[in-house]
This record gives C-alpha cells, structure tokens and sequence, in this order.
C-alpha cells in the first residue's frame, strides 16, 4: 500500500483571492513581515502499489484532481504497512 | 445486562455519573423505578438525552399548553416534524422555527449550517418540498471582536449550506445587542409546500415492518447535543466542542430529492429525520407515536468511525440521517429509490408489538427499556416564579421622553442603528431566488413567493423586538405576534399561523420563568384574538454567559400568510410621485424599549409600549381589505425608529421624496415606536375609496419626485435630507461595523 | 423544439431552467437524470446551476468527469446549442468545452442579486434578440465566479468575437469583466448570471427570456432550411 501525499497550488499569477484574504488578516493580526499567502490543497490518496503508480497518479491530477488552467500539482509517495 | 460495557450500572449510580449526562438523582430514581432496576450506562444515555429539556420540554411543557393551536384550516399542529396548515386546492404549507444556539456560539459556520440541515430535514421528512429558508439572528456589540466573528460565520455558515441545497433564503432579522455579546441566538425557519395526500407522519407502525436507516454514516460527532443544548454555556463548553457537528448540504441536497421520491411509494410506512438525540429520539419516538415498540440490531448501523460503542451510536448527533419504517418484504423497493442518488437504505431493526425499545450490539441485549418511557414519561417541572426586581422598578419610572433637538442628525444616526441599517450585506449572500418563486425578495416587511400553478402567493417573515419583552414581557409577547402579522398584512396577506422560537436564559431562575410565562401568555392572547394559532414550535433554553448573564427574553414568531391573488402583493417601498401618504394610527409619546432610548441612553428602561389588541386586529382587516381592493400603492408597518425610520426606508427604493407635514410633539411624531401603526402611499385615485375603508389613517403628505425626505410642523421645516444621502448611511452602516478594525 | 435539461447529484436549478423553457418559452423541455440520458434526441441542451457535487474539489470538477459529457461533447460537435449558466459554465470548463477556468469571487464571498450586463454579441444563436450593447438586467448567484484565462486565451476571445456577455459593474474580479463566452463555433454558450430567473414578470423581469427565444428562433431557421 501507498500513501500518495498531492499538493495542488494555484499556478504563479493566477491571483488567489483566498490567499489574500488571509494575507490581509495575518496582517491585521500584526504580523508585519507576511509577505505572501497563497492558499492550496493538500489530498492523500491511499492506493495499492503499481510499477506505473506515477503515471496513474499524473493522470489523476490532469483528469480531476488538479485544473491545468490555473493549477500545478507536485506529489511524494510513500509506503505504508 | 452485557458485559461488554466499560461503566457498570453499580458506577453510574454510585459515582453520580448519570449527572454529568444531566440527569438529575430524582430523575435517576424514577428511571430506577421504571426499569425496576439500574440502568446501564446505553440506557442511563438514552434517557438522558430524551429527558433532556430539548426533547422533553420538562420545563415548557406548561407553558406550551397555553398557546392556541387549532383552527378549521391547521392540518398539523405541534407534535409532528413540523406543522401544517391548508391553504386551498389541496395544498399546504408546512412550516417550522428551529434554534442552533448553542452549537453556533462555539462554532457559528458548522453551528449554523447544521442549524439550516436540521430544519430543512423537520419540514421534508413531512412530505413536502422546502421552498423557503428564513432566519432569526442575534448578536452583541459588533464593537467585539469575538462577535464580530459570530456574525460573520453565523451569516456564512447559514449561505454555505442554504445556498448548496437549493433553498431560498427569503428573509429574516438580525438584531444587535449587548444582550447577546456572549450568547448569540441562531433561529432557523422552514417552509414547504404540500399536496394534502403526499403528508407523512413519523410512526413506526404495522407490526413486523422493517426500519431502516439511510444517509449519513455514524460518527462520534454530536454526542450530547441535545443535553449540550440543555445546558448554560460556560468556560467548559468551550472544551467541548468536539460534540459540534460538521454539516454535508450535498448529502443533504440528495436526501430532499430521495425522500420526495419515496414518499411517492406506497411501501412507506413512516419518515422521521435523526434530529436532536439522533437515533434514540427517532426511533423512540416513530414506535411511541404508532403506539408500538422496536428492536434495532447497532451492527448494522452504517458507522463512520471504528468501535463504536452503543452509548455512542444512540446518542450522536451525525447529520443528514433519516429514519424509515417500511413494509416487510419491500425493502429492496425502497432501497432501490435512494440508490438513484447513491443513497444506501439499510435495515436496522423492525416494529414490535411490545412497546420496549430494545437494542442488540454484538449479540448482546444492550438496552431493553419501555418506549413511552423515553418519549412521554420525561418528568414536568412547574418551576417557580419571581416577579423580576427590575421589572417593578421600570413599572413604577415616569414615562420616558427623550431630549431631541436635530432631528435630521437624529434621523441619520436611527439610520445608521445596525439593528435598522440595512442588512443587504447579510443577504447577499443569501441565493434568495433560486427555484424562482421569490416575488419580494430580503429587505421589504415579508417575503413573498408565488406558489407555481396557481395565482395564489404565501407571505413570510420572522419577528421579535426582545427589548420590548424585557421591559415587559406580556405585552411584548403581544407585540411579538402583532407585528408579525402586520408584516404579512402589508405584504397583502392574511396571516395563517405561526411557529415559535423561544429563547430564554434558564428556567430554574425564577425571575427567568417569569419572563417565559408571561411572554407565552401576551403570545397567545394575541394569536387567539389575530387568528394565527401555533402550529409548530422549538424551545431553547439556559441561554446565559459567563456570569449568569440572561439574554432578553427572546420568543421569535415566524408568520406565514396567504394571498389570495398575486395582484394583492405589495410592498413597502414607494411607487411615485404624486401618491398620497397616510399614517395609519395615533402616535403616543412611547420610548421605552425603543431603538431612540437606546442610542441615547445606551440601555433600556422604563415602561413598554402599549398594545391594544382590538385595535391591532381590526386595523389589520382594513388595511388589508384596502390592500385587496388595490387601493394601496404601497405599504410598510411603523417599527424600530418610528415614523422617520419607515418614511426613509419607504423612499429608498425608488429613490423618491415626500413632503410630510406633522403635528404636535416632533420627537414623538417623528421617532416614537407607538404600536398598531403603518405607513401606506396611494394613488390619488383611490383617495375616496381608501379613506372610507381604512378609518384611522390620516394624509400626512405626498410623495415627491426630487429625492428629497422634507417633514414641516405648520410652516416649518423641520428636517430635510437627500434621500440618497440617508440611503447611503442606512446601507453602508453594517459594512463598516463588519470592516472596521476593532 | 425539445430542451434536455442534465441533472447532476447537487444541481439545484434544473427546475427553473425547466420551468423556462417549458412554461416561459413554451417549449418541450425534459429534466434528463445524468445516469440515464440519452441526448441524441435533443434539439438544445440546458446545463442548469446548482452545487453538482457539492462543489467539492472544484465546481463543476466532478461532473465533468460523469459519462454523459461525451454525449455533451457529441451535440456541441454536432452544433446543437448548449447552455451551461452557472454551475453549468464551471462544468463546461472543467471539460474544456469552453476556455478559461473559475475562481472563487475576489470578496470570498457568495453573492445574490441583479446585475447589469452587457449584451457584447448579439449575433449568436443565443442573443439575436437583444441589441448589440443592450444592458439588461439578470440575476447572479454564485461564490465561484470569477472567470479567469490568460492573456492570450483573452485576446483569441476578444478575436472571435467569444465574449457574449460583460459585467457593467464587475461584482467578481472576472477578466475583462466577462460574464458570458462561447466556444468558437458560437453554439456553446457558458455564463455565470441565470436568465431562467428573469423570464417573468412578476419574479423579476423578462431580460432572460429573449436568450431562450433566441435559441428558439435559430432552431425554427434552421429547420426551415432543413425542412
């Protein structure tokens, strides 16, 4: 078994509302040296271990789990017993 | 008894556990007795949680007696998931009001959300499509940050989930007061629409029929919700709020449209939705309605999370759950509905004939109690009363009349109230229109929506002005009922009925049932003399913060009326220029309460405003005889600010003016919130014909097309100000309490 | 003519665009289960709002993925008009029918009420009732639409003429302040304001109802010629 540990951001200039409204926030709480929040997702998906897992795992994340348009993934695999 | 439970019946008795579940000893000892043993630690939950005063009303039962509930055109009173009532063609609108308050002060986005599931589910699980959500909110000072917080995740949590389910929400109130700075109130109302033959009831009836459960799954979350609910909010409900429930509205969304599907299927016996007390008030109550009894083998129950243990099972407070009693043999029939919808129904137990509620878990009987014991044995508590000290002090103050010298710069800071400010920030985010009925959306006296097919619309609103009932709660209880009803009258409707939202601090206070008793009694002589009988109801209680502080006493109305054509629907703002204005109703200098006392003294006191019944009913019969007759242009009843509030806020719309002239007293004329009394336009047309149908309503002025609000005394202007100017402050007010920087 | 109205687990305006093609326009209209649909005999298709999915992992993500978008790509290869408003647009970027993606509004917040549109080109067979640069007034309700391409997408769109709709006032953060585009062909159309709220009257208005009457009138010319 696989623990599939996906990160999905949204890609650099595409403008995340989200994040700024945190950034403001964090702000407002004084923390003056907040530069930059940008707000992603974070996905574990538990799968049975596969010579192809990297391909099935890119194809995932250009087929549903990540919006090519405005986002990138990045992914790290690990084994669990 | 089974030895698979942790806590034996020997602890829980002698170690008092039974009172951190909130049983009292005299209550543990008649569980004793009625048991004619101990109960273990499943059966000590699960009457814990139904003797609890949210699902008992061991305190308000009393009370509750004393409100009018029938009428020729109530098919459904209280009892039921929510009431009924007829409104011709074979149709009913079935409506109900539902408090989240406690969860919502500890987590106000999941508490409120879970607050719009849990009533939508009381008005679908009778059969009928939820047309309409409405709310009730009370919050502190926005001047605190803590608050703050509340009413925006409150307002959130209420869009996120009533927009995702497809509901409307049409209307509401939100009011501001210190009152509430640590205890907010979260009211939610439901409306459905009904053909008569598809309404269900919650029975498990037929002997041998099967239960089952669908939506879903079982988790930990919500455990003792109900006694949660039952409970003062202190320093320790802080820690416990893992029993805070998460809401699904997706799942939700399939559950409306499932269960509409299967209330069509002749395999049904009997629908209820897992509520407060979750599984055991569901399933206890669905066999003591039927008069029945039922096993349920927990094995069975879909559960989210592993090892659970009976006590949990029966007590969680998962969401989006149903409860199902269907012929034997036809399971698979109804299984199949939900499974469109990728809904699993499972059976969980069957109807028995011997009125026990009996519980299997791994083989094991894990509770064997008598049905109507949990449902109908819940003690009744007749609790002592104190006139409050307070009260006798402000009966006995000399009539309250405030110093006004710029009545212009007074109207602008009424304006700028948040509690008459507008609240187009709340209801923005609010889908108001989606299934495309709402004739009057947020922000006029009622709601309106057509029903689709006929030429008939249903008018809508929730009401409660607290501070009138803390100064006095008898006639602020009348006030409550009538004010609602104006607003359904202004819409063009005829007020059918109402569900209550009574909120209150703790009834083991004296002076606190008090509040409650005389409030129910002014409610219901208003509702027995305006015709609009209870129909559906939710009681919250114990709504005090750190220190004890009580909130006003706070029993919402949620009013639904009927028009009869869609010609009569009118609303509050002003058509044209040229349109005559009327008030409708003298004008007393009367400030107690009022929203001028409190901006000017920062606290209220002193006598409430009067109400006299007679009055208020028959003004509502000509006003709306005038309605339907097409006589009125526009129509808006005299609330918080008084006559310069209703006048702005009747101008804003279409951005129009008005010269007005007034006598007497101009403090008074201007600002005093004297009940009974509206504000209408109309066409110089009718002037004859209005005249002669309405009596007490006198032509103050006319509507102007310059944008300008200008009232005289004689000759004299005495305020004067662009609409647009006092339309700017009214609506920008809240936005800027919400962003400024506490 | 003949409207299918798809239904997604989570939609919560198939009804009303139901209602507005059958009782508004006066049209044959079918609300068509998205296990179930057979499209082949449709002359429109109506993607309708709601929460398909519950907008979980992005809106319109999920059923974009269902079976029925293959049937949905066929129509819009075959030139059937297809109409996603709202949660119907985020599907139809989500498969790529339309370019562009949807991000959540630049207030964060969900958002209710009319807006003034800009009707940017009334030669396609959803607008050939209104006036080139009509404003008409059309509900918005949604927390996810800010429309966002890159510039070049922008400027292809501004090229063939794609942009139907604009925001007078952009309540959202859209680019260019689109509130509506089609594909090339001009026979998809996705927007975020609903025109099935604002074909009576006495709910509003009628300024949506000259968007189904357009569909109308192209498929009548159409058929003339067939016919």
């Amino acid at each position: 078994m696989r623990k599939v540990k996906i990160h999905i951001t949204l890609k650099e200039g595409v403008l995340d509302p989200q994040g700024k409204a945190v950034q403001n926030s964090l702000r407002s709480l004084e923390y003056d040296n907040v530069n930059e929040v940008r707000v992603g997702k974070y996905m574990e998906v538990m799968m049975e271990d596969t010579a192809d897992i990297e391909k099935q795992i890119d194809r995932m994340c250009d087929q549903l789990l990540a919006n090519p348009v405005i986002e990138d993934y990045s992914y790290t695999i690990e084994e669990v017993v | 008894m089974p030895s698979t439970l942790e806590i034996s019946p020997e602890q829980i008795e002698q170690q008092r556990l039974y009172r951190e579940m909130g049983l009292s000893d005299e209550e543990f000892k008649s569980i004793t007795k009625i048991l004619g043993r101990r109960p273990n630690h499943t059966e000590t939950g699960l009457f814990s949680v139904m003797w609890s005063e949210h699902c008992s009303y061991k305190n308000s039962k009393p009370l509750l007696k004393k409100f009018p509930t029938e009428g020729p055109h109530v098919l459904q009173g209280p009892g039921e998931g929510a009431g009924i009532i007829d409104i011709g063609d074979d149709q009913a609108v079935v409506f109900k009001i539902e408090s989240h308050n406690h969860p919502s002060a500890v987590e106000p986005y999941q508490g409120a959300a879970t607050g719009v599931g849990g009533i939508l589910r009381d008005v679908f699980s009778m059969g009928a499509r939820p047309i309409a959500l409405l709310n009730s909110l009370r919050f502190g000072s926005l001047k605190h940050p803590r608050v703050k917080f509340l009413f925006e995740e409150v307002v959130n949590g209420i869009a996120g989930y009533g927009n995702c389910v497809g509901v409307p929400t049409v209307g509401g109130e939100v009011q501001f007061d210190d009152a509430y700075n640590g205890n907010p109130l979260v009211n939610a109302m439901c409306v459905g629409l009904i053909d008569h033959k598809d309404i269900q009831k919650g029975i498990a009836a037929g002997i041998g029929n099967t239960v089952m459960y669908v939506g879903a799954k079982t988790g930990r979350d919500g455990i003792h919700g109900a006694t949660f609910a039952s409970e003062e909010l202190s320093e320790e409900s802080e820690e416990k709020r893992p029993s805070v429930q998460v809401g699904d509205p997706f799942m939700e969304k399939l559950l409306i449209e499932a269960c509409l599907d299967v209330i069509q299927h002749d395999a049904l016996v009997g629908i209820q939705d897992m509520g407060a007390a979750g599984l055991t008030s569901s399933a206890s109550e669905m066999a003591s309605k039927a008069g029945t009894g039922m096993t349920m083998n927990l094995d069975l129950i879909p559960q989210r999370e592993l090892n659970m243990t009976p006590y949990e099972m029966m007590l969680s407070e998962s969401q989006e759950r149903m409860l199902l009693v269907v012929e034997k043999g036809r399971e698979e029939e109804i299984a199949q509905v939900f499974k469109k919808y990728d809904l699993e129904a499972v059976a969980v137990g069957e109807v028995t004939d011997t009125k026990r509620f009996r519980l299997t878990h791994k083989g094991e009987t894990v509770a064997d109690v008598p049905v109507d014991s949990l449902a109908e044995d819940a003690p009744v508590y007749h609790q002592p009363w104190r006139v409050p000290a307070y009260y006798k002090e402000f009966q006995a103050m000399d009539n309250y009349i405030p110093d006004v010298s710029d009545y212009r710069k007074t109207l602008l800071d009424l304006l700028k109230q948040p509690t008459i400010a507008s609240k187009e920030w709340v209801y923005d985010q609010y889908d108001s229109m989606v299934q495309t009925n709402t004739v009057v959306r947020p922000g006029s006296d009622a709601a309106v929506l057509r029903v689709r097919g006929t030429d008939k619309a249903l008018a809508m609103t929730t009401d409660c002005n607290s501070r009138y009932i803390y100064l006095d709660p008898e006639t602020g209880g009348k006030i409550a009922v009538a004010e609602a009803a104006r607003n359904i009258v202004c819409s063009g409707g005829r007020p059918l009925g109402l569900t209550d939202g009574l909120n209150f601090g703790s009834p083991e206070n004296p002076e606190i049932f008090w509040q409650m008793e005389k409030s129910v009694e002014g409610m219901s002589s208003a509702c027995t003399k305006l015709g609009t009988p209870v129909i559906s109801g939710n009681v919250s209680l114990y709504n005090e913060s750190f220190g004890g502080h009580a909130i006003y006493p706070t029993p919402i109305v949620g009013m639904v009326g009927l028009i009869e054509e869609t010609k009569h629907i009118t609303q509050s703002h002003m058509k044209k220029a040229g349109d005559l204005i009327y008030i409708i109703g003298e004008t007393y200098p009367e400030f107690g309460g009022s929203e001028l006392q409190g901006m000017l003294e920062g606290k209220h006191f002193g006598k409430a405003l009067r109400i006299d019944l007679d009055i208020e009913a028959s003004r509502q019969k000509q006003l709306l005889k005038a309605i339907q007759s097409g006589f009125v242009a526009s129509a808006h009843d005299l609330s918080e600010g008084g006559l310069a509030v209703a006048l702005a806020e009747s101008l804003f719309e279409n951005e129009l003016g008005c010269d007005v002239a007034l006598e007497g007293d101009l403090t008074t004329a201007l600002f005093s919130e004297t009940q009974s009394r509206y504000i209408v336009s109309v066409n110089p047309e009718h002037q004859e014909a209005f005249e002669g149908e309405v009596k007490d309503a006198r032509c103050i002025g006319t509507v102007t097309d310059d944008g300008v609000l200008r009232v005289k005394s004689g000759e004299q202007p005495v305020l004067e100000e662009q609409t647009t100017t006092l339309k700017e402050t009214w609506k920008g007010a809240i936005p800027c309490l919400v962003k400024s920087k506490v | 003519m003949k409207f299918a109205v798809v239904v997604f687990p989570g939609s919560n305006c198939d009804r009303d665009m139901y209602f507005a093609a059958k009782d508004a326009l006066g049209e044959e209209a079918d609300l068509v289960w998205y296990q179930e649909a057979d499209l082949s005999d449709y002359d429109a298709i109506l993607l309708p709002g709601g929460f398909s999915y519950g907008d979980y992992l992005r809106s319109g993500a999920i059923a974009a993925t269902s079976q029925v978008t293959e049937q949905i790509r066929a129509a819009a290869e075959a030139g059937k008009p297809i109409l996603g408003v709202c949660n119907g647009f985020q599907v139809l970027l989500e498969t790529g029918l339309l370019p562009g993606a949807m991000l959540s509004n630049v207030n964060q917040k969900f958002m209710c009420h009319y807006e003034t549109l800009i009707v940017e080109n009334n030669e396609t067979m959803f607008t050939s009732h209104y006036e080139k640069k009509e404003k008409i007034s059309i509900p918005i309700a949604h927390g996810d639409g800010n429309y966002y391409c890159d510039e070049e997408t922008y400027q292809t769109l501004l090229e063939n003429d794609q942009i139907a709709f604009t925001y007078e006032n952009n309540p959202n953060g859209s680019v260019g302040d689109i509130a509506g585009i089609t594909n090339e062909a001009g026979n998809v159309l996705g927007m975020m304001p609903h025109p099935e709220r604002a074909v009576e009257k006495l709910i509003g208005n009628e300024d949506g109802l000259r968007l189904f009457q357009s569909i109308l009138t192209h498929w009548r010319n159409n058929h003339a010629i067939n016919a």
